[in-house]
């Protein structure tokens, strides 16, 4: 069977950092795979690596060709109009192949999804964190991607932003008739997230996977003490 | 003191008089500078901003040139435009020596390593802290370039200003190419260093005000305009419409 993604004792160094060790694994297509760790621990950096911002340093990476979006934690907008803002982002994917026009009325439906038609023409650098972030996911969602992936998208909002963002994401992910559903592979601190969107946890420490489980085996005590002694105490730590 | 109170008094009945010669060479100097400002900032600030998202090998090296010509002094740049102008010179078929050509060629020169220097660092620091998301999204290198430097216009139009003070400021590149000629190529800057080896210091210092209050006005316009921009962010957005069709 193909995987979507394979890599391969993938190890990366960022300056005198060695950012991710010997990582080996492999997802499915319509996987929802959650990173976690403490903060050093190389989430963020193997999201970068599966989203093709980082060239590893040793090991293969293969990546099946598919539509990917990716969502950071302070999405970055021009200080223009939030229509233009999306509008720009479809547009410059040359493999959607958009027209201005076209990428622009998909961007309209995009922003309308996300509740946000409303502050079209305001400035986006000017709109609060909470509508920055759902501004984000409009133009992933515009983006129709088959591979999403999401650098811990709630960490810097307040619990009302997080919620709404959190039943967007939902939406997104949600298992439709879709034969190809959506794969999603998240870096997120939040443990209650993990448990809702998450159906695979991928534990890392210092770089290297420790413990790569479905979800309910990961919660479970006894299974991950098993498994993995490390992610057994964060998970204590993070739970106490 | 007195020469200073005499200076004061000077300028202010050479602008309030609108002495013809005054507004003459303010005018050339205005001229040339703004113009020379506006072509090096195109160049500059075009090479800063892809200077700033793009990696390459030798990238240190160029950087280290471009800071090191922040400092060229202005007598060396205009040694070498006039050496390569002279009649001899490998220019010197354009016939721009002693003209105001020569004297916007300098100022260019002087102009372009300042916008670049400041110019790369400004988007530099926004590439760092953004630049992945919009590559992400699919922007190249140019792209990144131009829209980070558009998204940081303002900042931009401060290293505007501060070429523009370098450029009507400058006094050697301009003396030695322009040749400070009557009527043609004096400006403010000559003007004042020939009044000022005359011997007529409360000409040279009125001068040197009149200089002093285009550069503040030009200053105060630009603070207003950034006042008015601040207040209107929100309601009003800059398009892109114009550049991407």
């Amino acid at each position: 069977m193909t995987h979507l993604i394979s890599l391969k004792q993938v190890s990366l160094k960022l300056g005198h950092v060695q950012a991710l060790s010997d990582v080996s694994l492999t997802i499915d297509a319509g996987e929802h795979v959650a990173l976690i760790g403490a903060n050093g621990s190389g989430k963020s950096t193997l999201l970068r690596v599966l989203n093709g911002l980082h060239s590893v340093s040793e090991g293969q990476l293969q990546l099946a060709t598919c539509r990917q979006a990716m969502l950071f934690q302070r999405p970055h907008m021009l200080r223009t109009d939030s229509l233009t803002n999306v509008t720009l982002g479809l547009w410059l994917d040359r493999s959607l192949g958009l027209r201005w026009h076209q990428a622009k009325a998909r961007a309209l439906e995009a922003l309308s999804v996300v509740g946000l038609s409303g502050v079209k023409l305001q400035n986006a650098a000017t709109l609060s964190g909470g509508q920055q972030q759902r501004l984000a996911l409009a133009r992933a969602w515009a983006k129709e991607p088959e591979l999403l992936f999401l650098d811990e998208p709630t960490a810097s909002l307040d619990p009302p932003a997080k919620r709404e963002i959190e039943a967007l994401v939902q939406q997104m992910i949600a298992p439709k008739d879709d034969p190809h559903p959506m794969t999603l592979i998240f870096a997120s601190h939040n443990l209650g997230q993990v448990k809702r969107w998450a159906s695979r946890v991928i534990y890392l420490e210092q770089g290297r996977i420790l413990a790569d489980l479905p979800t309910a085996d990961f919660f479970n005590s006894e299974c991950l003490k098993q498994h993995s002694q490390q992610a057994f105490l964060f998970l204590q730590g993070e739970t106490s | 003191m007195s020469t200073f109170s005499d200076s004061a008094l000077t300028a202010f009945q050479l602008i309030t008089s609108l002495d013809p010669g005054l507004w003459t060479i303010a005018g050339r100097s205005l001229g040339v500078s703004a113009t020379a400002c506006l072509m090096g900032c195109a160049i500059g600030i075009a090479l800063g901003a892809y200077l700033g998202v793009s990696r390459f090998s030798g990238r240190a090296m160029v950087l280290t040139v471009l800071n090191t010509f922040l400092a060229l002094p202005s007598v060396v740049v205009g040694l070498v435009i006039y050496l390569l102008l002279s009649r001899t010179g490998p220019l010197g078929f354009l016939g721009w020596l002693f003209s105001f050509k020569a004297m916007l060629l300098a100022q260019v020169v002087l102009v372009v390593p300042v916008a670049a220097a400041l110019s790369r660092q400004v988007v530099e620091d926004v590439d760092a802290a953004h630049g992945e998301q919009w590559r992400s999204l699919g922007a190249g290198n140019f792209v990144r370039c131009v829209l980070l430097a558009w998204n940081e216009r303002f900042a931009l139009l401060t290293v505007v200003v501060a070429c523009f003070g370098r450029a009507i400021s400058e006094v050697g590149a301009v003396m030695i190419v322009g040749g400070n000629i009557e009527g043609f190529t004096r400006v403010m800057t000559t003007a004042i260093a020939l009044e000022t080896s005359k011997g007529d210091l409360p000409l040279a210092l009125a001068l040197g005000i009149v200089l002093l209050a285009i550069v503040g006005f030009l200053n105060l316009l630009l603070a207003l305009f950034r006042h008015w921009q601040d207040r209107h962010q929100q309601s009003k957005p800059t398009s892109l419409r114009g550049w991407v069709t």
